[in-house]
């Protein structure tokens, strides 16, 4: 068990600065091993010079998230779809 | 102009607001409540979190996340620190902000780990350490919006000394709220208590509640081992996985 990661529902605040909608209730599926499930259930790393957050069920990277005074680099190669609830 | 009040507001871009503190009480010698004034409040859901910035005189700024600790009153919200040695937030927050004094919030956040007082399944709230404070915001929305849904509080401490809000959770054990409150010491307990102190498990966790209005919704909240621990405990007890909702403290640095 590891204790070096928080998990999705730290990148509330971060990714509302973005869109308009609660991101961390959307269902998420991973590129790498097609698991889908809630953004709050993701592994999210920061201490890294962004947020990144890895696939609960293979570790790979879904989403990256680097914020620098005036814009913000978000990269969703890791993620093959999100299901926003609207 | 204020934009219009949404209570529970999932959406909407974000801005930050400035918050004043009104009122403080101290919840153990290293945790303290602050009840902060946020004029613009749009309202917020049970398990939401606050974000909170400090900025420095040189410019400097540190944000920090902190769950929200109440139920949705107005203009007023209130967060439980935890003073963490050595952190470059939380000190200041507990031993130094005082009454009058801002800081900067932005919020609500989140959407996933809520519990709204419209729903009916029964709950099941496990709390590790400072991960009371999402739980008990539950436990108080609850009480305010009259619900009779039953709930289960199972809160796992080191020792008698480190627990949050004891007096409520006192008078909750003792009335006929609807709230079962049990305790689990993993260092020491009381005396007389009768389970010896120890990590939580598979029998702290086997009593449900189960109810014609369907299964119970479980919320963990605690630092990451427990979460794993607990959330894997009810998984393996038959619980719906989506039906168990986590929310782990990483080391947010304090």
């Amino acid at each position: 068990m590891t204790e070096n990661h928080q998990d999705g529902n730290a990148l509330a605040g971060p990714l509302q600065e973005i869109f308009a909608v609660d991101i961390t209730a959307a269902i998420g599926r991973c590129v790498s091993c097609g698991l889908a499930g809630p953004v709050a259930t993701l592994r999210v790393y920061h201490r890294a010079p962004g947020l990144v957050a890895r696939c609960p069920g293979c570790g790979e990277v879904v989403l990256r998230l680097v914020r620098s005074t005036h814009c913000a680099w978000l990269d969703l190669t890791g993620t093959v779809s999100l299901q926003i609830p609207l | 102009m204020a934009r219009a009040a949404v209570p529970g507001r999932l959406a909407g871009r974000l801005s930050w607001q400035s918050a004043r503190l009104v009122e403080h009480r101290d919840e153990t010698p290293t945790a303290r409540t602050l009840v902060l004034e946020v004029l613009d409040w749009p309202g917020h859901l049970a398990g939401q979190h606050v974000d909170i910035r400090l900025t420095a005189d040189d410019g400097y700024q540190a944000v920090r996340s902190y769950s929200l600790a109440a139920a949705s009153d107005h203009h007023r919200i209130e967060v439980t620190v935890q003073r963490v040695p050595d952190g470059e937030v939380s000190p200041y927050l507990v031993d130094v902000f005082s009454l009058g004094d801002t800081v900067e919030v932005r919020g609500p956040l989140g959407g996933w780990f809520v519990w709204r007082p419209t729903e009916r399944a029964p709950v099941l709230l496990v709390a590790g350490g400072a991960g009371i404070v999402p739980l008990m915001a539950m436990v108080r929305a609850r009480s305010a919006a009259g619900s009779r849904v039953p709930f289960r509080l199972t809160y796992s401490v080191r020792t008698p000394q480190e627990g949050y809000y004891e007096e409520e959770l006192h008078r909750l054990q003792h009335g006929e709220t609807g709230v079962d409150v049990t305790y689990i010491f993993t260092r020491s307990t009381p005396k007389g208590f009768a389970r010896p102190p120890g990590r939580i498990g598979i029998r702290d966790l086997e009593t449900p509640n189960r109810s014609p209005d369907g299964q119970p919704i479980c919320f963990v909240c605690g630092p990451t081992g427990f979460v794993e621990l607990v959330a894997g405990t009810l998984v393996t007890m038959g619980y719906d996985p989506g039906r168990v909702k986590t929310e782990r403290f990483g080391p947010s640095g304090g």
